[in-house]
């Protein structure tokens, strides 16, 4: 113990996690959509943090530029386009809650669990050189090489799902009219 | 290993440059502006109204800054933070002089004038830029009012559309600059890579060509326009200036700013102003490459370098005021359908045409 | 320490640099300025009208298409820069799986302008 506690990595760590517990709480909790939002950016930058502890640099601002910069701000578009108008505080609670918090358990209780399994009593030597960009190719072009080619079909689904929800069907007789003119 | 004193002075240094040179282009726009209308412009404040931005700075200290009753408080204070501090980030990674031997604690050291030298630099830009966008859309939402919020939207779905084709034509001079003899394999991305690959000379045996640069501009053209378009759209600058049209939305997303909170976000445009045309000057105009830098050596040459770093990134600027005072604003529509139907579409045909050629260079013709 | 994470105290410094400069020029602000509060500065400004409705308006569905768009191309260059640095080694296998990738992405956004969603009317 008193080991654990001479490395300074591990601190930084335990702040690390304080905060995105702390934001994830928040995110739940907030009754105004924009800080629920801006709490989950809390919660990316810091789990970037973590990335970065574990010096895997290219997938730490992967994070921040996919996640916070661009899949967030999806979501601020998502509140425009929807809740704005409605006012700040409205209450975002409903009968589903018990069904949600078991739901979180079991997730959690999965991936700690996994996690368990996967790297037990490992020591993790992540601390040091930064893991470099060709490395994380060659894994991604060779063995998650399926995975990758998946991405860009639910990518494409995704597309199509939100052009489907957000475009406004026509008659024929319409779409006519709307090219003569 | 560099000690922490150097680290330390090496963010100064970025912090400096990057303030200073703030201060001294807004003079130099409004110098530029006035003469390209035929006015004098700013001329009392020091020799050439040189200080006119500092007293400017010093009368919004003096001014009454206003909460509107209707803001959201926290949201609405925070804003000018995330305006500025991304906007000096992005500045960590560019190179603004030549690296130079040093001797360290008896050691030789090569210091290298880029405040932060990461492998995966030309990221970091990125999500910083891409950070910037809270700003418009949070002080948009956060103000209470119709104009703000509607300029905040579309400053954003603005900002986002040019930024995937800027990172559509990075892409495009990363796998330019990999394929280049003696790269090594993670220095692609580091923006003091791409600036050190720009050194010399095409064609250094032809001596009459032997003085064109081996810059970026020339085999990637293409990508350094859809790059340049993009950084106007980035920074919300004329003909791009949508945000802040003051015929349709007054002045946009800070419309319920005063005093020095909207002067942060006027700070913050010029930052992105200056830190994109680094930016710009780093991947595409041999960074703080020029001649006569192998001739003389030491500190003359490291200040030499930094010189034409400056000059570089001057004309770039010269380039964002010249465009303000040419171009009339564009309409909504036709900025979205420029980024969306030939921007991003051109970047797309660009990445493809650029992975051939290196592929050729690369595996050979697939016919030979 | 090594070098890797005294890049990133650097980053965290200038984080910090670049918040007391904010705070900074705010505070001496506060110190100097005057303060005159009359109701009708902290009315909400619409050209100098007294506002009309609320401040929150509804924005147009279509700015969520862009918004998708972006993520999309956003995790496509993503995805391109690892491979645009391995480029050498991956080799023809790398190039086609890369080709099949950009494709993928790209037949998206030709559905989004023949569907007409990116058309402002």
């Amino acid at each position: 113990m008193a080991d654990w506690i001479s490395l300074p990595v591990n601190w930084v760590f335990l702040v690390l996690a304080l905060v995105i517990a702390f934001a994830g709480v928040k995110v739940v909790t907030s009754r105004n959509l924009i800080h629920a939002a801006l709490s989950l950016v809390g919660v990316l930058a810091s789990t970037a943090a973590l990335f970065l502890l574990l010096s895997a640099e290219f997938v730490a601002w992967v994070l921040v530029l996919v996640y916070v910069g661009a899949v967030l701000v999806l979501f601020l578009f998502g509140i425009m386009i929807t809740r704005a108008p409605m006012g700040r505080e409205v209450s975002l609670d409903n009968e589903r809650r018990g069904l949600a918090a078991i739901t979180a358990l079991a997730t959690f209780a999965l991936l700690a669990g996994t996690s368990w399994v996967a790297f037990g009593d490992v020591e993790i030597e992540g601390v040091g050189d930064p893991i470099t960009t060709g490395d994380l190719a060659d894994s991604l072009l060779g063995r998650y090489l399926i995975p990758f080619e998946i991405v860009s079909f639910v990518l494409l689904a995704a597309l199509i799902g939100g052009i489907a929800l957000a475009r406004k069907d026509r008659s024929p007789a319409e779409e006519a009219e709307r090219t003569d003119a | 290993m560099m000690p922490i004193w150097l680290a330390l002075a090496k963010v100064l240094l970025a912090f400096v440059v990057g303030l200073g040179v703030v201060v001294l282009l807004v003079w130099f726009e409004r110098k530029i502006v006035s003469d390209l209308q035929n006015r004098i412009g700013p001329n009392r404040a020091g020799p050439f109204g040189i200080l006119q931005t500092v007293a400017d700075g010093l009368k919004l200290f003096f001014k009454e800054q206003i909460t509107p009753s209707r803001v959201e408080r926290f949201v609405f204070e925070l804003a000018p933070f995330l305006a500025v501090v991304p906007a000096l980030m992005l500045f960590l990674v560019v190179p603004i002089a030549r690296p130079i031997e040093i001797t360290l604690d008896g050691a030789p050291y090569l210091l290298s004038f880029a405040a932060l030298d990461i492998n995966v630099g030309l990221l970091f830009a990125l999500a910083m830029s891409s950070i910037a966008v809270y700003a418009i859309v949070l002080a948009g939402w956060s103000s209470g009012s119709k104009y703000p919020l509607i300029g905040g939207v579309r400053g954003s779905a603005q900002a986002i559309s040019y930024e995937a084709a800027m990172g559509l034509s990075m892409v495009a001079v990363v796998m330019w600059v990999t394929t280049l003899p003696g790269v090594t394999d993670m220095g692609a991305m580091s923006v003091n890579e791409i600036v050190l690959r720009q050194q010399g000379t095409f064609f250094p045996d032809l001596l009459a060509l032997s003085w064109i640069p081996q810059w970026n501009l020339i085999p990637q053209f293409p990508a350094f326009v859809i790059f340049m378009i993009a950084i106007f759209a980035e920074t919300n600058r004329a003909p791009f200036d949508l945000v802040e049209a003051e015929q349709e939305i007054v002045a946009g997303f800070n419309t319920e700013y005063s005093g020095m909170r909207f002067a942060m976000f006027f700070l913050a445009e010029y930052l992105n102003m200056f830190t994109m045309s680094a930016l710009a000057v780093s991947l595409f105009l041999g960074g703080w490459g020029g001649p006569f830098l192998d001739t003389i050596d030491g500190w003359a040459a490291t200040a030499l370098s930094f010189g034409y770093f400056l000059f570089k990134t001057g004309l770039v600027l010269f380039l964002f005021v010249w465009v303000r005072a040419t171009l009339p604003r564009f309409r909504y529509d036709q900025l979205m359908q420029l980024g969306w139907k030939r921007l991003i579409p051109t970047a797309l045909l660009w990445l493809i045409l650029t992975t051939l050629v290196v592929s050729f260079r690369e595996f050979g013709a697939p016919w030979a | 320490m090594t070098e890797y994470f005294q890049d990133y105290i650097t980053v965290g410094a200038f984080i910090g640099l670049g918040a007391v400069l904010v705070l900074a020029m705010l505070g001496v602000a506060s110190l100097l300025r005057p303060s005159n509060p009359t109701k009708a500065k902290y009315l909400t400004y619409e050209c100098g009208v007294d506002p009309v409705g609320d401040g929150w308006a509804q924005s147009h569905v279509r700015y969520y298409i862009f918004g998708l768009l972006f993520v999309i191309f956003d995790v496509e260059a993503v995805f391109i820069f690892p491979w645009a640095i391995k480029l050498e080694e991956l080799g023809m296998f790398g190039l086609v799986e890369m080709v099949v990738f950009i494709a993928i992405l790209t037949v998206g956004l030709v559905y989004a302008i023949r569907k007409g969603v990116l058309k402002w009317e």
